[in-house]
């Protein structure tokens, strides 16, 4: 059998602290596909931004890690400073939820984009601009040529995510970390800076790993979705969304008000830490 | 006009009681920094809200939902048009604390950001005692301030011990509980709640949204409820209204325009809610 492309095996991180361990990442497992999607769900501080940071090696040094990161059969740990350099620029991209924290408010939009190629691959400036031009209209920016004179703050949040993803796909990695990409936006940016990603990494045959609390939003844009709760994984696969199998799940999804149909009341979730633990000692 | 402004403008039971809010050709103009033009965030807007009815206000981010619940509180002057709240105009913006402080008896607002909108030094019991004193007049005692104060906690879910604590001591529901503590205490005839539950976790918003209900089912209450989340939308509100750059250009009763949206723009929002066998996807190409 051959690799998949990414590979978490038993990925622990524990905080140091003066009394001793916090452990924030309890056994993580999972594989990503060449060209497959991955919805990575769960609430808030379960371990999802702390398992991208994982990925990438950027993990806060008070954290203890252990268990493997293998991309294309490479550990992530084991890298050596060069390779991890050329892991982190040329294979993964990373997409966040507020573009805003991450680019630099007093940089165009053309800087911006063209930097990593000029600085690291020494493309010539004005061939990364031409690149950089082709892929926001690829993207549906309109007139990028005056978008590459721009400023980040003249630009709408759906229009600057564009240009998040745009600046994503000029590196031409192999696999996207994007970590709530829409959570900031309205429904109607959010679908369609969905259908943009989905559109170009089907086209480009790119991985993804897609973080969101909106479930369905996962289940219709990924190939399989892996339910975080507490730093483990509880659930994953194909079935999640139509067929959830673990008690979290199930409440997860069924405490999400419907367009649909209104009930009386929400359904509270019941579960915590206590059945947590109480389920995983009654499977072992 | 559209077909369904009639259906907009009309009472949750028809023939009942006089409008609590009444918006009537609303405008907002923020003149523009040096250079650029004008912005028409709120452009003749009119709806109504009775008594003891939840009636949202949906529509894409800069559409003016904001500023409309921002003009109705009193933080933002009125360009132009009408506002009345119990038939007493708004328009003229607040002059005197008097004032200001008899209009917060009658509208409260909860904000989308729990963490920022409660002062940090300040105890649980001491925010929501604050704000019974201010609105129980000279007449109540310290004692019975307090004991308000912890009924009203406790209405929400939050028992005694919470009264002594700080806001970073609590989870973001916790906190925008006290936020909606804090409101009930004025004894309002409106809560305004802007994205009052977007920022909170599925478990929290459904104890949120529950208790929203409840609170309506034990008292009389009106919420303008904003938010640009049609599932939540259809579980808490009666009536909505659509907004589409600075106008209302929808509305109706939250289930049938839910059901089959007929303008193209609330067909636009409806589908774009990710749903079971629900794609993304791309609009024209983007120019802002
Ligand atoms: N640098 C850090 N130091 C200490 N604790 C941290 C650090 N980063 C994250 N944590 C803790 O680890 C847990 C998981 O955090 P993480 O950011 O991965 O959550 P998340 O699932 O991404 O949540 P959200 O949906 O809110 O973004 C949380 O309890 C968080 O407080
Ligand atoms: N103080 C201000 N000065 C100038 N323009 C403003 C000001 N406040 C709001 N605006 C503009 O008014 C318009 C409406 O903004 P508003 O905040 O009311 O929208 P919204 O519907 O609440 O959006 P969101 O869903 O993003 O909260 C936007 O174009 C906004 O940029
Ligand atoms: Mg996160
Ligand atoms: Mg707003």
């Amino acid at each position: 059998m051959t690799d998949p492309l990414l590979r978490l095996d038993n990925v622990r991180a524990a905080l140091r602290l003066r009394g001793g361990e916090q452990e924030l990442l309890r056994g993580v497992s999972f594989t990503i596909g060449a060209g497959e999607a991955l919805g990575l769900v769960g609430e808030s501080g379960s371990g999802k931004s702390l398992t991208t940071r994982a990925i990438t090696r950027m993990l806060d040094p008070a954290f203890r890690v252990t268990g493997d990161i293998a991309f294309e059969g490479a550990s992530v740990p084991r890298m050596n400073a060069q390779a991890l350099r050329r892991y982190r620029q040329r294979d993964v991209g990373m997409i966040f939820q507020d573009p805003r924290a991450h680019v630099n408010p007093v940089h165009r939009v053309g800087d911006f984009l063209t930097e990593a190629l000029v600085r690291d691959r020494g493309v010539d400036r004005r061939d990364a601009e031409r690149r950089a031009v082709e892929l926001l209209d690829e993207v549906g920016v309109r007139t990028p040529e005056q978008r590459l004179r721009q400023y980040p703050h003249e630009l709408s949040g759906g229009l600057l995510q564009r240009v998040m993803i745009a600046s994503v796909l000029l590196a031409e990695p192999k696999l996207i970390l994007a970590d709530e990409p829409t959570t900031a936006l309205d429904v109607t940016a959010q679908s369609d800076v969905m259908a943009i990603l989905d559109e170009q990494r089907r086209a480009r045959g790119l991985s993804l790993l897609f973080i969101t609390h909106d479930l369905e939003l996962a289940a219709a844009c990924c190939d399989r979705l892996a339910v975080m709760y507490a730093g483990e994984i509880v659930e994953q696969g194909a079935h999640v969304y139509e067929a959830p199998r673990h008690p979290y799940t199930i409440e997860l999804l069924g405490a999400r008000p419907s367009i649909e149909h209104r009930v009386e009341r929400l359904p509270v979730l019941r579960y915590d830490r206590a059945a947590h633990e109480l389920l995983k000692a009654e499977a072992s | 006009m559209t077909p369904n402004e009639t259906r907009a403008t009309g009472p949750a039971t028809a023939g009942r009681a006089e409008p609590i809010v009444v918006a009537r050709g609303l405008r907002k103009i923020f003149p523009g920094r040096a250079g650029d033009e004008p912005v028409i965030a709120v452009d003749d807007v009119s709806f109504e809200l009775f008594p003891n009815e939840c009636l949202a206000i949906v529509g894409e981010s800069g559409s003016g939902k904001t500023t409309v619940a921002r003009m109705l509180v009193g933080l933002e002057t009125v360009t132009a048009g009408e506002l009345a709240v119990r038939g007493e105009s708004r328009a003229a913006g607040v002059k005197r604390l008097a004032d200001r402080r008899r209009w917060a008896k009658e509208v409260q607002y909860v904000f989308q950001d729990p963490y920022s909108s409660l002062n940090g030094r300040q105890r649980i019991g001491d925010i929501v005692a604050t704000s019974v004193a201010l609105h129980a007049g000279d007449t109540a005692t310290r004692r019975a301030v307090q004991r308000r104060a912890l009924e009203i906690l406790d209405s929400v879910g939050l028992d005694e011990r919470f009264a002594a604590k700080h806001p970073h001591q609590l989870s973001g529901g916790q906190r925008q509980r006290v936020a909606i503590a804090r409101a009930l205490a004025a004894d309002p005839a409106v809560i305004v709640l802007d994205e009052a539950v977007a920022a909170l976790d599925v478990s929290i918003q459904a104890q949120i949204l529950n208790l929203l209900a409840d609170i309506r089912a034990a008292r009389e209450v009106s919420y303008l409820f904003i938010s640009h989340d049609l599932a939540v939308v259809n579980q808490i509100s009666d009536r909505m209204i659509v907004m589409e750059q600075g106008r209302v250009v929808d509305g109706g009763r939250t289930a049938e325009l839910l059901a089959e949206p007929v303008h193209p723009y609330t067909r636009s929002l409806r589908a774009a809610v990710p749903r079971p066998g629900w794609r993304p996807v791309r609009r024209e190409r983007l120019a802002s």
